[in-house]
């Protein structure tokens, strides 16, 4: 979807990270789903970014 | 006095979340202390050295909550650490004891949500751009909030948006406000007709709430994030903005808010105000206005200027009244600066800006160059003015309090006032200070109640001098904060108090002109 279409179209937003954005908009009448996110278990990205590739999900 | 400690392995909470439990517990019966804190390395020295870093905590890891409290004896100690780990659970802050369930992935999110159309990243800048990453590959248009983004992937997110068509707002994006929902830091203004594109975050705040204030009204603030039109990234959240703004039906007049962008940037923007004839309003902070006028806007002097301009654009104002207004609001400025520097001493001459908006501090250093000729910053327009401690101020200074040296392992000085406070105190020990000068920033996702943060603050740096405190607030009578409420506290306090802080820096400058600074 392209921005100006965007602009025409409710929003509805996924907050990932800052629970306190979530509330703002909760308390805005916005439609907001937070994800119950979590720092990822492997801290090295590069091997990641391999393992994606292997994955074929680049 | 007794320190005493858990560790809760493997679980994460946001960095705001943590703060505000923190400061409930600092209020539990006999607790001198408390810290909430994810357990990494520089989260370990901050606590070292505030003398909370328990031995069996130096083993932890970033997975690891670590709960410390300081209180008079043990026993009010392990009492403050159950009544923490209650608070965790009972204010939802975790995920599992929430009633609304949370999804895991970006695709259980979409499960719920099929027609989500936009994502605010806010995680550590490390893993933002991945997450970013995998909203744009949906199709989804994000916000990231967050900063400390590596260089290369903040490239490839901005990229991909650029050729897809998708707003990519930052990273190191603060505020938006996209179909009048406030995103990260932003304030409840008027809907209407004025579009802006903004790399600077309080930029957008102000330039919104001023317009709002005004009577004109926002249909879109896209934010950018500041780095966005610097050379590496050839602003291209900026561009597919302003171009989205001028094919939005809803937009009569675009304002732009930005540092000077690089000249290839600028260039840039140029091209594509070559395809509209809707009136763009520039606020480039300290660009040359013929440039400006180059690339086919209007430029104005400062964020004020810039908002009054297009409110005055979007009701049809001739340019002339205008003027004729600025003018005379220009002369009670000096009668008010000649009145207040009278009270001043003989050694009385510097001003002491301490800031939590980074564009705010911006602005002001540009206002003030022409009359005080340089201001010493940890933010400088010039390099040779760069504090070299940013805890001291030295002759004419103003401070960003959300540059780095302040906010690591901290909110950011638009949530947490603790040091600001403490250097106000500072300032008004300072005997040759003549100007305390404070920006306050409210709307959602800054602090809920700054005039009980602040005015206690004030009322005791006046007693200790006669400096003058000017502050400026940025917001809107529709903020979750009380606005006309903060107001009058900060007046009660003793505070001279503008909405604006071109004109509030302008006082400053008529100020120490008079007193020969």
């Amino acid at each position: 979807m392209l921005a100006n279409e965007l602009f025409k179209k409710e929003l509805k937003v996924i907050n990932i990270g800052l629970l306190s954005f979530k509330e703002s908009l909760d308390k805005e009448g916005v439609k907001t789903i937070q994800i119950d996110w979590k720092p990822p278990a492997t801290e090295d990205e590069e091997t990641l970014d391999a393992l994606k590739k292997l994955l074929g999900n680049k | 006095m007794a320190v005493k400690g858990v560790i809760k392995k493997g679980e994460y909470y946001d960095s705001v979340s943590l703060m505000l439990v923190a400061r409930e517990a600092t209020k539990l019966n006999g607790v001198e202390d408390a810290a909430l804190m994810i357990g990494t390395k520089e989260n370990k020295s901050i606590l070292e050295s505030s003398g909370l870093l328990i031995e069996e905590f130096k083993g932890a890891s970033e997975s690891d909550l670590l709960i410390v409290v300081k209180a008079k004896d043990e026993l009010l100690a392990s009492t403050a650490i159950q009544k923490v780990e209650e608070l965790l659970k009972t204010k939802n802050l975790g995920s599992r004891e929430s009633e609304e369930y949370m999804p895991k992935s970006l695709e259980g999110a979409l499960e719920i949500l099929p027609d989500a159309n936009m994502v605010i990243v806010s995680v550590a800048g490390r893993y933002a751009a991945r997450e970013a990453m995998k909203a744009l590959e949906h199709g989804l248009h994000v916000m990231i909030f967050s900063d400390n983004v590596p260089k290369d992937k903040a490239f490839e997110v901005k990229k991909y948006g650029r050729e897809h068509g998708l707003l990519v707002m930052g990273p190191d994006c603060g505020t938006a406000i996209i179909n009048g929902a406030p995103l990260g830091f932003a304030n409840v203004v008027n809907r209407g007709d004025i579009g802006i594109v903004s790399a600077a975050g309080t930029g957008l705040q102000e330039v919104s709430c001023i317009i709002s204030n005004a009577g004109g009204g926002i249909s879109q603030g896209i934010g950018t994030g500041g780095i966005d039109v610097k050379k590496d990234y050839q602003g291209m959240s900026f561009l597919t903005g302003l171009e989205a703004l001028i094919d939005d039906p809803e937009t009569k007049v675009i304002t732009l808010v930005s540092k000077p962008p690089h000249p290839e940037v600028l260039e840039k923007i140029g091209e594509i105000l070559k395809k509209t004839d809707k009136p763009v309003v520039a606020a480039f902070l300290g660009a040359d206005p013929e440039l400006v006028k180059k690339i086919g806007a209007i430029p104005a002097k400062d964020l004020e200027h810039a908002s009054l301009l297009a409110v005055s654009i979007s009701k049809g104002i001739s340019m002339e009244d205008f003027e004729k207004e600025i003018g005379r609001k220009d002369g009670e400025l000096k009668e008010l600066a000649s009145q207040l520097a009278r009270k001043l001493t003989g050694e009385q001459k510097y001003f002491r800006g301490l800031f939590q908006g980074g564009t705010l501090v911006y602005e002001t250093q540009v206002l003030l160059k022409d009359i005080l000729g340089g201001i010493n910053s940890n933010a400088p327009l010039d390099p040779s003015l760069k504090l070299e401690d940013s805890w001291k101020s030295v002759g004419h200074t103003a401070v960003d309090l959300g540059e780095d040296e302040f906010t690591v392992g901290r909110p950011h000085p638009q949530i947490d006032f603790e040091l600001r406070n403490k250097r106000i105190l500072n300032e008004a020990n300072d005997p040759t200070v003549a100007i305390i000068y404070l920006d306050v920033v409210i709307g959602y996702g800054t602090n809920p109640n700054p005039a009980e943060e602040l005015t206690p603050v004030i009322k005791k740096a006046r007693e200790i001098s006669n400096a003058i405190i000017i502050a400026t607030v940025t917001g809107t009578d529709k903020d979750p904060q009380d606005k006309a409420k903060l107001i009058s506290m900060l007046k009660d306090a003793g505070a001279v108090v503008f909405e604006r802080n071109a004109s509030a820096t302008r006082l400053a400058g008529y100020i120490l002109k008079s007193i020969g600074g």
